[in-house]
């Protein structure tokens, strides 16, 4: 569906107040992954908040992306656990095992997307990375890694996906 | 809990139950696979069991466990269960053969295995709040009623709304979500207010980055919670509450909501709740998440639709949410308000220290033997929690500090072990209660870098608004930065020190006054690990990437020549199938041999 027209859908489901914004907002990332930047147009005029208002919040809020992701996301725990026993290697060998070594988090061919997470309370496998399909279908934990092994992680998934047929979620 | 009440939860109506628990600790752990398994295994063997989902124990080191209950066989627990094991396990334990189990319940003597009351880890908890946890089916109010829920709520509102906050003032009640303040204090300040509109939230943001007891405590035991916030909504005069939780913790929400709906078609929300005229419901709100919302007035503003905490006074209890007087409590608090009520104030108040009264849940990690949440009554020592509880290190570590309170704690060294938790004396020495967060850091872990993990997470949660914790926290940062790699001088330090308390005295929100905490307190303990970087630029934990070197060892080099691939300098030498070695001459410390090597060869020094 048209972002703008599903904007506008969901504002008359939920009346044009400015205290649902967030969950508008929800609800957008829910079915695009990620909040393409006519849906923050859209938003701003349907709600009557200013753009620069919107963006506020949406980058504010780590749930929200303004950019697409892959087919996989892999979230490397930067909890304090996870931390103290390494995984800020582990995320460093996962990034260059993807060829990630500018900003980006999402690599070219849009497989796998990396990106820093907080504690997912299964603390005593740690480092834990865990990653899910962006279409929310599949979740694999992966505990007491090594950086060679979350090297390898890379390759299954950036494959598997590739297998699979199935790139990220187009954009727009 | 009574003993026959405890036995039929764990014998289950048939007299034989399977108890998975099913929460997202246990299911990251493979839980769920374990859970599908019995299913199969239950079926396949033609028993007559039931498979019952219930929430977590906190004992997360056994995840995923199982629990089997047979009339006229002990209750034996397996640990570290395998999908592919669970068939082996039921089939043995129906023949009598207790193998394989870490413990048993209502020992008889005889039998070789430990009884769950006897160990440690258990023996040493007072399961107050969490008593439901690990037991009962989180999704079935029966059960909840079962276990006495409700109770509490129909004392309550058979009482005035001062006579309720009377008792949890007599029970001393202070919030667990952080700052330790009298919980009565706030409901008295919200009651006394003339609105025709009020509202109660429940704080279940838990954004420390190493603790998860409220959303363990919600997913095992949601009723518990819901009841607490429905005895406060009572006690103000609220006809609205909100629990405000992170839309990234999906399973917490979703308990809590269908708690919410079960409670409702029960009665227990709604209009005239309980035949009286006490009408109040519940919205669960899923918060898009950032660690700062956990503040008051940022959460507030998150459910008004905007970001970013404001200034205070006024105080929430007075002027909240949409400017109408609103009580905010933590998750932990209002489990303990429904449970007081229901078993009675002094079943509490016989609980916990002089000045702080009962339980609290406690998240231990890190360097210990059996990671979990535990409840302790407060005051219990450092060392118990830490060594009996948590079974200390892991063979050949040493503990040297723990980490209290989060993100706005502090580190406190293992040779004050015998220290108590309570709020006061974790105060008095650099670090506070908070959410119950204890992390245990090894000779392993540099106490800089700690304190860098934790002031680049408040700098990364910092909303802006306030100028002391935007620039201060980011100048803090870099001092840090320079310091571990090993540009840092002496000055650095004392810099840091003053900025620290700077920070502490002028930021806008308790997030800008906390945060310098690590930084402090390491700075007061762990002086000499910073001048070790700075004067002899060494890491002693060998943990900051830019003061070690790195090492191939021979014993264990193949020569798979990885590491000479990918070395972006070329600093390694060696040929195929032979040992390779590193030039530290030329060597820019990137770490990438370290991580690609498959032999574990490279080594840091
Ligand atoms: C940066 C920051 C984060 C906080 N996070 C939480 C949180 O995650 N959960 C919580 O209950 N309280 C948190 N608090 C404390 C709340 O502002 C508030 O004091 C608490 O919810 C009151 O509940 P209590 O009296 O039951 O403890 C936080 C405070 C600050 C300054
Ligand atoms: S810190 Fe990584 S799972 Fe808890």
């Amino acid at each position: 569906m048209d972002p703008r027209k599903l904007v506008r859908e969901l504002v008359s489901r939920y009346g044009p107040d400015r205290g649902r914004l967030i969950q508008i907002l929800q609800e957008v990332q829910k079915e695009y992954r990620y909040l393409p930047r006519e849906s923050l147009e859209e938003v701003s005029k349907e709600l009557g908040v200013s753009l620069p208002e919107v963006l506020n919040v949406a980058t504010f809020y780590h749930q929200f992306r303004l950019e697409p992701v892959g087919k996989y996301i892999a979230y490397v725990c930067f909890g304090t656990a996870c931390y103290l026993k390494g995984s800020a290697d582990v995320y460093e060998a996962m990034r260059r095992a993807a060829g990630l070594n500018d900003g980006r988090s999402t690599t070219e061919d849009r497989t796998l997307t990396i990106e820093k997470a907080r504690c997912f309370g299964c603390c005593s496998l740690a480092p834990v990375v865990m990653v899910v399909s962006s279409d929310g279908t599949e979740r694999y934990v992966h505990g007491r890694l090594t950086p060679s092994e979350a090297r390898r992680l890379v390759s299954t998934y950036r494959s598997r996906a590739l297998r699979s047929g199935g790139v990220g979620v187009a954009s727009g | 809990m009574l003993q026959d009440s405890l036995r039929r939860f764990i014998y289950g109506s048939k007299g034989f139950r399977i108890r998975i628990p099913i929460a997202s600790c246990s299911l990251a752990a493979g839980a769920g696979e374990v859970y599908q398994a019995a299913l199969k295994a239950v079926d396949r063997l033609g028993i007559d069991a039931e498979v019952y989902r219930v929430g977590c124990t906190g004992l997360c080191f056994m995840d995923p466990w199982v629990e089997i209950a047979k009339e006229g066989l002990p209750p034996a627990i397996y640990a570290n269960v395998k999908p592919d094991q669970v068939a082996t396990i039921i089939e043995r334990y129906v023949s009598g053969d207790l193998s394989g189990a870490v413990a048993v319940r209502f020992k008889q003597g005889g039998e070789r295995i430990p009884s769950l009351d006897e160990l440690d880890f258990w023996r040493l908890q007072v399961r107050f709040v969490s008593r439901n946890c690990g037991l009962v089916d989180p999704e079935s109010i029966e059960d909840y009623i079962a276990s006495g829920g409700y109770q509490g709520l129909r004392k309550a509102l058979s009482m005035r709304r001062d006579e309720v906050i009377e008792t949890i003032k007599r029970s001393g009640l202070r919030g667990r979500g952080g700052a330790g303040f009298p919980t009565w204090f706030k409901w008295r300040v919200a009651y006394e207010q003339e609105s025709d509109v009020k509202y109660v939230i429940c704080n279940g943001d838990e954004g420390d980055p190493g603790a998860f007891m409220n959303r363990l405590l919600a997913e095992s035991d949601p009723h518990r919670v819901l009841e607490g916030l429905i005895i406060a909504g009572y006690a103000i005069g609220a006809t609205k509450g909100f629990i405000f939780v992170r839309a990234e913790k999906p399973l917490m929400a979703d308990r809590l909501e269908k708690a919410v709906e079960d409670a409702r078609k029960a009665g227990f929300l709604g209009k005239g709740i309980l035949g009286t005229n006490f009408d109040f419901d519940v919205e669960v709100y899923r918060s898009a998440g950032a660690f700062v919302c956990g503040e008051e007035t940022a959460l507030i503003a998150a459910i008004e639709g905007r970001s970013r905490p404001r200034q205070r006074p006024p105080y929430p209890a007075t002027s909240g949410l949409w400017g109408k007087p609103t009580v905010i409590n933590n998750v932990e608090t209002l489990a303990h308000v429904a449970t007081i009520f229901q078993v009675g104030v002094e079943e509490f108040t016989k609980l916990g220290t002089e000045k702080s009264k009962g339980t609290k849940m406690f998240c231990v990690t890190g360097s210990v033997n059996r990671t979990g949440v535990y409840e302790v009554p407060i005051g219990t020592k450092i060392k118990t929690l830490v060594f009996d509880i948590a079974g200390g290190p892991p063979e050949g570590r040493k503990v040297k500090a723990v980490q209290v309170g989060g993100p706005s704690g502090g580190c406190i060294p293992i040779e004050l072990a015998d220290l108590e938790l309570d709020y006061e004396s974790l105060q008095s020495y650099g670090a506070i209660m908070g959410s119950g967060g204890l992390v245990v850091i090894d000779d392993g872990n540099c106490m800089v870098d700690v304190a860098k993990f934790f002031t680049g997470f408040t700098l990364a949660e910092s909303c802006g608004k306030c100028l002391p914790c935007r620039v201060g926290m980011k100048v803090l940062s870099e001092i840090l930065e320079k310091i571990t790699s090993g540009q840092g001088t002496l000055e650095d330090l004392d810099l840091a020190q003053e900025l620290g308390e700077s920070i502490a005295k002028t930021g806008l929100c308790a997030l800008g006054g906390t945060a310098p905490n690590p930084v402090l307190s390491t700075l007061r303990y762990y002086k000499h690990e910073y001048i070790e970087h700075v004067l002899n630029k060494r890491c002693p934990a060998k943990v900051c990437p830019k003061l070690v070197n790195y090492y191939i060892d021979p014993n264990l080099c193949r020569g798979c020549t990885q590491c000479a691939k990918v070395c972006p300098v070329g600093a390694i030498s060696g040929s195929p199938g032979k040992v390779h070695t590193v030039n530290t001459e030329v060597c820019v410390k990137c770490g990438q041999c370290f991580s690609i090597c498959p032999f574990g060869a490279v080594k840091k020094v």
